[in-house]
């Protein structure tokens, strides 16, 4: 999932003026978004950042890279009541509450049952649901996405575990044809209400095939919702919603995430699974990032306020679709993005883009789902305001 | 002449024997209403030995399995061009025709997908102790696939009550059995899992093998059936069906072997009609084959809005108010909006910059 916000203005060409520059940020007027040569970066995980430092010698800060379990400063369940957890046990509390809740719910994964779960996420689950709501399924990861979605058809509410989210690249097909379009290809009759979640990121040297970032490969499927977690109170929030959804949702975890301990509320609660969270509000950068770039953002977002800047810092959570609402307010009040993630350069959102739909079969629709001449020229019009 | 419902049905295949709709299509070399003939007459044969509780799940061969299942005409003809009143609104095709309300899952393009959808089928029904099965169908060709060795074990492990259909016509669009698989008799393939080869030619023989294979399901987990057929046609539109074969292997097949004919003689023979009642029935047949055509071509095509409807389901999150989270309203209405792009009845990319950008 990569460079986003492209189209807000002409690609940022970076010059003195649009530099971090504490004595000039105030000064820049607000014009209408569309006409606003809006600056951005972005920086990738490695800390290499596209910037060029201004004369006034100020420097880019090289991100620090080695991860850090802090605490989420503005988390918003930070009440002196509730009980400390850690990320993972947040996880299993949330599937725990909707398989009491709901009788339809399981969970199916290579030894999520016996064994516990490789990261503890189902550990004690199969002792107290038995062997037919938590199932150890063979290394077998397309048969089992497809028998998961094909039990969703029918109503159940299936959790499918990818052990590491890169073994679900063997699944591609069942989450992209079955789980995406069907809902869409029998006009509405099915609903997948399934869940497909696991642990994915950069680790500690796992690996290059077991350190993968899937976001920009799901993320053009139409159909499916993506959200990924970062906190003990929002992954237990997020797993509960989108175990409760209808349609079909991918929960992305962080390998490295999974020990971060914070104290939630008793209270049952859920979060809304495609809200963005403000982690820091601030006036004169927004900063988009999810998942474990979060914590990075955040501690360079300490060295920033020494400096005097006031970054805002928003956890954007949904992958798909974006929360265009606070993310386009904090846009329009900071002019300034930066997007910081864990995902590879290439592939993303482009404002002008293919319709996010399966192709439908009728020949009329089936043309409007790709950008035609006409929608180009309006759109460059307006840009040239 | 017998009055089941699944007789009835029979005659109704024979309609088929025109050939394939011209174009509702552009691109026929994705065509697949694929001549759907072959006289498929033995998805009506499983019918008559299974209910509307058991489900059925196919590959892209779908429209006499959906018309089985309880499909009208009119919903296939008006699929196949696209239309309104289509089984799937005219947003799903030739090969995704689906009929929930029946228990019939599809109608998949990618082939042998359906086998592990068709086994996650049957743990749900293992799972809500229904006592039905999933009868999960897929050609010769799908028979190579990982992931159907891949369900049948987990199938064979949880004991669930799969029946696996492989419709072996002989054929993978141009691609012969025997060049395809090592060992071609596909239903002794189920390894440790037993296997039956029927006629599939034979409606009758097909419903005492379905009868067998449900009772044998539901006690002992999963089976696997062959069916013996044949396909006359090519795969599809661009495909003529005669640069793999001989001209005379079809007619040959369609001299000794079609089930239709098989189904007529036998009605003949033991006096259970006339053969101008049959005449009769066929004309009637062909008369409400014609007027389901000429209905579908009157129904009007998809509205420009369903291009966005049925992408995502009204689920948690795009219209929560009660738990947690925000209200809906203008927040509710995000998830639509990031779906649309564009105002696409008029060329107007007012809407283009989303729920923040008209300034």
């Amino acid at each position: 999932m990569a460079a986003i916000f492209q189209g807000l203005g002409a690609a940022a060409a970076l010059s003195p003026s649009n530099c971090f520059d504490s004595n000039k940020l105030h000064l820049h007027s607000r014009r209408s978004l569309s006409g606003r040569k809006a600056s951005f970066f972005v920086v990738r995980s490695d800390g290499s950042v596209n910037f060029a430092s201004n004369s006034r010698g100020h420097k880019a800060q090289q991100l620090i890279t080695n991860a850090v379990a802090t605490k989420a400063e503005n988390s918003a369940a930070s009440t002196k009541a509730g009980h400390e957890l850690l990320l993972f046990e947040a996880l299993r509390e949330g599937l725990e509450e909707e398989m009491d809740r709901d009788p339809h719910v399981c969970v199916m994964g290579e030894d999520v049952g016996h064994y516990g779960g490789s990261y503890k996420v189902t550990r004690g689950l199969a002792t107290k649901y038995g062997d037919l709501r938590v199932l150890d399924t063979p290394i077998a990861e397309n048969s089992f996405t497809g028998m998961g979605i094909g039990a969703a058809m029918t109503g159940l509410r299936p959790i499918v575990e990818g052990m590491n989210m890169g073994f679900l690249l063997l699944a591609f097909n069942q989450i992209s044809n079955n789980c995406g379009m069907l809902h869409y290809t029998s006009g509405g009759q099915f609903t997948i209400p399934i869940v497909i979640r696991g642990p994915g990121g950069v680790g500690r040297q796992l690996g290059a095939e077991h350190s993968q970032r899937l976001e920009s490969y799901f993320q053009s499927i139409p159909g499916i919702q993506m959200v990924a977690c970062s906190t003990p109170y929002n992954a237990k929030g997020l797993m509960k919603a989108a175990i409760r959804s209808e349609n079909p949702v991918i929960l992305f975890e962080h390998v490295l995430l999974y020990n971060l301990k914070e104290r939630i509320p008793d209270e049952e609660y859920i979060c809304n699974l495609e809200e963005a969270e403000m982690v820091r509000p601030g006036e004169h950068v927004t900063i988009l990032t999810y998942s474990r770039m979060r914590y990075h953002v955040m501690q360079a977002a300490k060295t920033l306020v020494n400096k005097g800047y006031d970054p805002e810092v928003i956890d954007i959570r949904s992958l798909k679709p974006f929360d265009l609402y606070t993310i386009g307010n904090s846009i329009k009040k900071t002019h300034r993005v930066l997007i910081v993630e864990e995902c590879m350069r290439t592939g993303g959102i482009v404002c002008l883009s293919s319709q996010d739909v399966p192709t439908p079969y009728a020949g009329t629709l089936e043309e409007w789902t790709v950008v035609q001449p006409a929608q180009i020229v309006t759109a460059v019009e307006q840009l040239c305001q | 002449m017998s009055s089941s419902p699944s007789s009835a049905r029979w005659p109704s295949c024979a309609g088929w024997r025109s050939p394939p709709i011209p174009s509702t299509r552009r691109n026929s070399s994705v065509d697949s209403a694929t001549c759907t003939t072959a006289r498929k007459l033995w998805p009506i044969g499983m019918e008559a030995a299974i209910t509307k509780k058991d489900c059925i799940i196919t590959a892209y061969r779908d429209h006499c399995t959906f018309l089985g299942r309880g499909g009208t005409l009119l919903q296939v003809f008006s699929e196949l061009m696209g239309r309104k009143d289509g089984c799937s609104k005219g947003k799903g095709g030739s090969m995704h025709f689906y009929k929930k309300d029946a228990n019939f899952y599809g109608g998949h393009g990618i082939v042998g997908a359906q086998v592990p959808l068709g086994c996650g089928l049957a743990f749900a029904q293992k799972y809500s102790k229904d006592e039905t099965v999933t009868f999960a169908l897929y050609g010769d060709g799908a028979a190579n696939q990982g992931q159907l060795f891949e369900a049948l074990n987990i199938s064979a492990l949880w004991d669930l009550p799969a029946i696996l259909v492989c419709e072996n016509n002989h054929y993978g669009m141009g691609t012969a059995e025997w060049r395809a698989a090592k060992s071609p008799s596909y239903y002794k393939r189920g390894d440790y899992v037993p296997g039956l080869k029927v006629d599939g030619m034979d409606a009758l023989a097909v419903k005492q093998a379905c009868k067998f294979a449900k009772e044998h399901a539901l006690k002992n987990g999963p089976i696997i059936l062959e069916m013996d057929t044949y396909r006359y046609h090519g795969h599809s539109m661009s495909d003529p069906g005669s640069t793999y074969r001989t001209r005379d292997e079809i007619s040959g097949v369609r001299q000794e072997r079609d089930p239709i004919e098989r189904v007529r003689k036998l009605i003949l023979s033991h006096d259970l009609a006339t053969e101008k009642e049959l005449k009769d029935i066929e004309k009637e047949i062909r008369k409400e084959v014609d007027e389901a055509i000429a209905q579908a071509k009157e129904s009007p095509m998809p509205d420009p809005s369903e291009l966005f409807t049925n992408v995502y389901a009204k689920g948690y999150g795009a219209e929560k108010g009660e738990e947690g989270g925000a209200p809906g309203g203008e927040k509710g209405q995000r998830l639509q909006m990031n779906l649309c792009h564009g105002d696409i009845t008029a060329p107007d990319c007012k809407e283009w910059l989303g729920p923040w950008g008209n300034h």
